[in-house]
Formats: structure tokens, sequence, C-alpha cells
């Protein structure tokens, strides 16, 4: 079973969402989604400042399985990224809510239409067939 | 878990990168169980052998020889490749891949039947390779003394049967070990001894990152009976010597050396940090087009490495479409890997 901590927010597509004391957001993959790639060898992030839309693809995370699109969960600006993971990839598999989050964004709206841990756990029990 | 041909298999126990890494430094068991063994049997098994398979089954001259090779169709196409064993007797063992079990059988089903020569499936027997520097010594550690010997005397590419089990060194990963085919009833036990003797549990994920390391082909992705050997990077399979050897698929293959292979297998090494997999296309500029076969990331190079199929003029760099975008990939000369060392630029 995959770790869904209950004080984050989700997206559908497996992102986690942590509103951070100053106001901004930080975002990775779920555990369920980093299980499901296997190891991560490679991730692609997005520029520091770069606007993003809500559902804009803005980071890929390759495995040795498969390359999957990181999608912006709320729109904003990129405030940060995490630059450590262009060495070590798979900070992602092994922390995947702490040391392998992937970028901050500076949001320019409210969080809405994000999923709780609990509705999220259904949509990660449905992918798991 | 994943359906592979049938069978289910785990496609890593725990990281799949350091299951690969074990094989390179130390010694990993992958079950491959879902390998069709077929004993080949009677009087004529080695003329239908010698009918059947492009390489030249008269190289066995010894007995438990091991010898790789394609079974071809008449137009050169290549129905599988597998791994021949000379076995008592004038018997012979195949071990034959999995997804192509039931053609492989009523193929050579069919030129049996008019030779009275007996296939025999062993169902009975699971098969699990043990690969890595220390493969042999941990394998030979759980056998008796004389079965301690016995496979620590065996040179590169032999077998021998100890009692009920046939063990090999042979494998798929580029590394030294022993492919040991036991009955299934003993197999389980069998594993957990070899975890014990510090071998570690290895699935398909790695099977797949190793042997494309090792420059080997997989079945379905680098070669099938659309594709001949010669523009797979087999052609050193293929045994035109002695020339009254009449195997099927013989004919088809003189005609395309004679004109020239239209293309040919290269081994691609990309540059960019992303992932090439199979089915992407290959532009070769004033050449032509071209289709990476099979892709992965290598744990040991760091990067991408893949197989490709590309005109036969291709030179020294090609360009990969990779997620919508052409990326360049160094042309080199499988394999990548060989016994932990690092072989390609």
């Amino acid at each position: 079973m995959s770790n869904i901590p209950t004080d984050l927010k989700y997206a559908r597509t497996h992102e986690w969402l942590r509103t951070l004391s100053d106001g901004n957001v930080e975002v990775g993959i779920s555990d369920h989604a980093q299980a499901a790639l296997g190891d991560l060898v490679f991730v692609q992030l997005p520029d520091v400042g770069r606007a993003v839309a809500a559902g804009d693809a803005c980071a890929v995370v390759e495995s040795v399985k498969a390359a999957s699109d990181l999608y912006a969960p709320v729109a904003g600006h990129v405030v940060a990224i995490n630059e450590a993971l262009s060495k070590e990839p798979e900070l992602i598999n092994q922390d995947p809510y702490g040391r392998g989050w992937v970028m901050r964004l500076k949001p320019d709206g409210a969080t809405a239409g994000l999923l709780s841990a609990a509705d999220y756990q259904k949509v990660a029990d449905e992918s798991e067939g | 878990m994943v359906d592979f041909g049938g069978w289910d298999m785990p496609v890593a126990y725990g990281s799949q990168i350091e299951e690969h890494q074990a094989v390179r430094r130390s010694a990993g068991v992958f079950d491959v169980s879902h390998m069709c063994i077929v004993d080949v049997t009677g009087a004529r098994a080695r003329d239908l052998l010698s009918r059947l398979l492009a390489n030249d089954i008269g190289r066995l001259t010894t007995l438990g020889k091991a010898l790789y090779t394609c079974m071809l169709n008449d137009s050169g196409g290549v129905i599988d490749d597998l791994i021949v064993y000379r076995m008592e007797g004038g018997d012979y063992r195949l071990v034959v891949n999995a997804g192509t079990r039931d053609k492989d059988m009523a193929w050579i089903g069919a030129h049996a039947a008019s030779l009275d020569v007996s296939l025999l499936e062993r169902r009975d027997l699971a098969m699990l390779a043990i690969q890595g520097p220390q493969a042999r010594e941990r394998t030979a550690s759980l056998l008796s003394y004389d079965g301690s010997r016995t496979v620590l005397a065996l040179e590169t590419f032999f077998a021998a049967r100890l009692g009920e089990w046939f063990v090999a060194r042979t494998g798929y990963t580029g590394e030294d070990g022993f492919e040991v085919m036991l009955p299934a009833s003993e197999a389980g036990s069998f594993w957990q001894r070899l975890n014990g003797a510090g071998v570690r549990c290895c699935g398909l994920g790695a099977r797949d990152t190793l042997r494309l390391e090792a420059g080997m082909n997989l079945y379905g992705n680098d070669m099938d009976e659309q594709t001949h050997p010669l523009e797979s990077g087999l052609g050193w399979t293929v045994a035109f010597e002695p020339s009254a050897r009449d195997f099927i698929g013989r004919a088809a293959l003189e005609a395309i050396r004679i004109r020239g292979s239209d293309n040919k297998l290269v081994g691609l090494v990309l540059e960019e940090r992303t992932v090439l997999r199979s089915h992407q296309k290959v532009k070769v500029p004033g050449v032509g087009d071209g289709e990476v076969t099979s892709g992965t990331f290598s744990p040991t190079l760091g990067r991408s490495i893949g197989l490709a199929r590309v005109p036969s003029a291709t030179q020294a760099t090609v360009e990969v479409e990779v997620r919508g975008r052409f990326l360049p990939a160094r042309v080199v000369r499988p394999p990548f890997v060989r016994h932990g060392k690092v072989l390609v630029q």
C-alpha cells in the first residue's frame, strides 16, 4: 500500500501539493506514482519564473520504464525548483513527500478542485486495478 | 507483476537499478521458468536440427556443448532465437522463448513428424539464471562436493547434468554465471538457499537492462518474422559453411548476402538526459529513416542506450525522435558493457 499523507492535497494526475507558511505551494509526485514508475533516472525541471496554468505540463519525470509529465495542480509562477533532482532523481523514489519535492509555485488564486487524501486514495486504488 | 507470455512475472522485487548493479558487481538470480525447454530425441534428431537451425548443429561435437542460433522461415525471417544443448545419446535440448512457444512447437513438430523425431516439452522443469561475477562460486557452494567440482569446471557455453539437474554456463546478462534447469518442486527451496548465499532476487526489468547493455537481442523487439538475421546483428550466428547444409531460410539469406542487406542493427548512445524507447523514429540525414528496436537507461553508463535498425549506409551519428524533438545519438558497436566493463565511448 502506498503512503498518502492526510495533510496534503492531491491531483487526479498523481501530483501532491503542500501549502507553505509563506503562501507558496510545494509540488511533487505521490508515493503511488513513484512506485508505479519505478526507479527514476532523469527529471526535467521547469525554469524559475515561468508562468503556468493549472494542468500545464511543466516537468518530466522519467524512469527506466516510462516518461511521465508532471502537471501544475494550480496556476501560478514557478518560484523554486529542486535542483538536487538533476543529480539524484532517486530522491523521488526514496522520499516523495520530502526531499523528492519537484517545484514551488506562487499561486495566482485559490487551490480549488484538488482532492483530499481520502479521495486520492480512491484514485490510487482504481489505477492499481 | 506483469503478464509475460501468460506468466505472472515481477518487473522488480525492489529497486530495478539495484538489482541490475547486484548482477554487475556480485550476483543475482532470475526466475526464468517461463522459458520453454524442449527435449528432441530420436535417431534423426540431428538431421532435423540441421535443417531447422541457421547455426550449424554439427558444431556441437561434445556432450554438453551449447549453441546460440536462430530458427528461420523460408524467407529468412526469424521465427525464434534459441539455445540448443547436446545431450546424451545424440539427443538435444532446446530452450526457446515463452512468447513464441506455440508457434515454435507447431513449426518444429511439423518438420519432426516425417523424421520420426520426438519432442518432449519439459514443463516439469523450472529454470533459474544465476548471474554475476560471484554467481558461479555462490551457486557451487550450495551443491554437493562432486556437483560443485563439475560445474566449476564447465567452460563457457557448456552444460553438465547433475542427476535431475542440468547446469549450463550460459546467460543473458553479459556476466558470467549459470542457468540451472531443475525439477520445479525443488526450485523454491533452491531460490531461498541462493538468497541465503547472498544472491539477490532480480526481476524482468533488470533482465532487460542487463541484456541490452550486453548487446543481446530480444525476440519480438530486435528481430521477428519480418526481419532476417543479417539486418539484426545476428549474421555471426548463421553458418553458411558447410555449403551443402540446406537449412530453412538459406536460399533467402544467400540472395540477401549477394545484393547486400538494406539495413543493419546498430547500438546507440544518447547524450541528452532522456531515455530511448522502442519504436522511436530514427533519422539519418542524407541516408534515410530507421527505428529504435530496444531502448533503455543504462545504469552502468548513466545514460540511455538502445539498438536501432537503420539503413546500411548509416555512419557515426543519427537523430532520434524523442517526445517530439530530434536528439543526436552516437552509433556504436554493441556490446555496451561486458563483465562489468564499459566497452563504448
